[in-house]
């Protein structure tokens, strides 16, 4: 049954990546990301990382993922636009694959001694709480202000000079 | 276990199918009442059985996908509208120990996967190749995401009060009888706590006075306009499944999920657990009703003072509430230590 379980992720996540990559209609490639996080937030369930799995749809499917939607859908035709992931460079990115693939194959079959935990796994949000809150309190709170930052930042550029008050003014904020 | 989890997730389809369509019976004389009409009369006594009229007719309907579709995503947006309705359910408390799963971060399980639906809106909206359509689906995204703001902060100040990010955990917090429920705790702030919620919620299932995204005078129905036949009354159970799944969310947290309102159950074990299955229903199915009610007595918003209500309204207002609730407990926490230690010290 996890077998079966994981197969089906791992076919899942894959299968959808690879249409994310290669469908010529930038939008379906949008859509398929949503299969590519739901099976990636499966695995992460898989292996106990519970908490893990509810932030990855919490945060790319119902954060990210509608924004990526939102940039395709408004721009103009972009449908109809010619996509660049044509096989222009077939050497060196095969080179580039095949180097990659060949690290990442090594790491996980060699390199890594992996040991299968003898422990059911625990539920994970209330250690991660603490640390958060205990040890690591400071990285939080500068990685809070950070996107606090950003997101100062993103209200200034995207907010429209106008000159005077009154209901136009309102409305365009 | 997996068998007994298939069967109770067969339970849980069938009911919310019955549900939906029970709903849609309820919609029509309430609605028929307020504006002094009898509403369905034919099928059934007092029409009760018009939705499974309803329900055979969109059966035999054509299923139209229009030439300007795309066929794929025109096919599949309505069953990710209703799956991530449905996903909901697993984690809700029906009763004392009755729960689909019981995940220790039910909470944010189910803030996540309903946020699901808004990705299958925008594929019905995009694919349908029709520009009240995408209109619809914009305007549905943007407030499903901005509306998912102040609603994941009062939860979070429950979860606070509680301790526990579990739906069990949080229903039996409020043990005890009427007055422990989360919506009496830390009055007033977990009342207006609740009233931030159901607005949220009210506006996340695209009910009005935030049926914007369907306004039928601009944009003829919003992202299903292209849509007929079966897929057009599964688009209709995805919004009555997310109507009872927020309504049950509001209940667990807040009214006291399953807990009677008098202290303890009176039955015992299994009688007991169907005590509890009652209470909920009848909290969650009150608040559904309610949000019925409010359908057919207000109008709708415009846009952007369905935007300004959120950010400039409701966020500051969730905002304070927290800080409210948790200034409290800290004080609350710093009277016992300092009681504790000036005992100790006498």
């Amino acid at each position: 049954m996890y077998a079966l379980c994981f197969w089906f992720l791992a076919v899942l996540t894959i299968g959808s990546a690879c249409v994310v990559a290669f469908s010529k209609n930038i939008v379906r490639s949008a859509f398929s990301l949503l299969l590519t996080f739901w099976g990636v937030a499966g695995l992460y369930a898989m292996t106990g990382a519970d908490f893990l799995a509810a932030a990855q749809v919490l945060i790319y499917v119902g954060g990210i993922l509608v924004l990526i939607l939102f940039a395709v859908m408004l721009t103009h035709r972009i449908t109809e636009f010619k996509l660049a992931n044509d096989a222009s460079y077939t050497p060196m990115s095969l080179l580039a694959f095949g180097s990659v693939l060949t690290i990442l194959c090594w790491t996980v079959g060699y390199a890594v001694d992996w040991q299968e935990s003898p422990l059911p796994p625990a539920a994970s949000t209330e250690p991660l709480g603490k640390a958060l809150m205990n040890e690591y309190l400071l990285p939080f709170e500068i990685v809070s202000v950070l996107l606090l930052a950003a997101l100062v930042g993103a209200a200034y550029l995207a907010r429209k000079e106008v000159k005077g008050g009154g209901p136009a003014a309102d409305a365009a904020k | 276990m997996t068998l007994l989890s298939v069967i109770g997730a067969l339970i849980v389809l069938g009911f919310v199918a019955t549900f939906a369509g029970l709903s849609t019976w309820v919609e029509r004389k309430v609605s028929a009442r307020i504006q002094s009409r009898h509403g369905p009369m034919y099928a059934g006594p007092q029409g009760i059985l018009q939705f499974a009229v309803d329900g055979v007719k969109l059966l035999f309907k054509e299923d139209i996908i229009p030439a300007a579709a795309d066929r794929i995503l025109f096919s599949i947006a309505p069953y990710i509208v209703f799956m991530s309705a449905f996903a909901m359910f697993a984690a809700l408390p029906w009763s004392r120990g009755l729960t689909c799963a019981d995940l220790n971060i039910g909470v944010v399980y189910v803030i996540a996967v309903g946020g699901g639906g808004v990705i299958g809106i925008l594929m019905a909206g995009w694919s349908s190749g029709n520009k009240y359509a995408l209109f619809g689906a914009m305007r549905a995204a943007a407030q499903i995401v901005s509306y998912e703001v102040p609603a994941a902060i009062v939860l979070l100040t429950v979860v606070m009060i509680a301790g526990s990010l579990g739906m069990q955990d949080i229903v039996k917090s409020q043990e005890g009888g009427v007055h422990h429920w989360m919506i009496f705790q830390y009055f007033p702030f977990n009342a207006i706590g609740f009233i931030l919620y159901y607005i949220c919620a009210l506006a996340e299932t695209n009910r009005t006075p935030f049926d914007i995204p369907e306004a039928e005078s601009e944009l003829v129905a919003g992202y299903h306009v292209e849509y007929s036949g079966m897929r057009f009354s599964v688009f209709f159970m995805g919004e009555y499944a997310a109507m009872f799944a927020t309504s049950a969310i509001a209940t667990t947290l807040f009214l006291g999920g399953w807990q009677p309102p008098y202290p303890g159950l009176f039955l015992p074990d299994a009688l007991g657990v169907l005590e509890g299955l009652v209470w909920f229903m009848l909290k969650a199915l009150t608040l559904v009703l309610v949000m019925i009610i409010i359908r057919w007595t207000v109008p709708r918003f415009r846009v952007d003072q369905l935007m300004n209500l959120c950010w400039k309204v409701l966020l500051p207002v969730a905002l304070f509430d927290m800080m409210a609730v948790g200034t409290w407990m800290s004080l609350e926490m710093g009277l016992v230590d300092f009681l504790r230690a000036a005992t100790q010290g006498a």
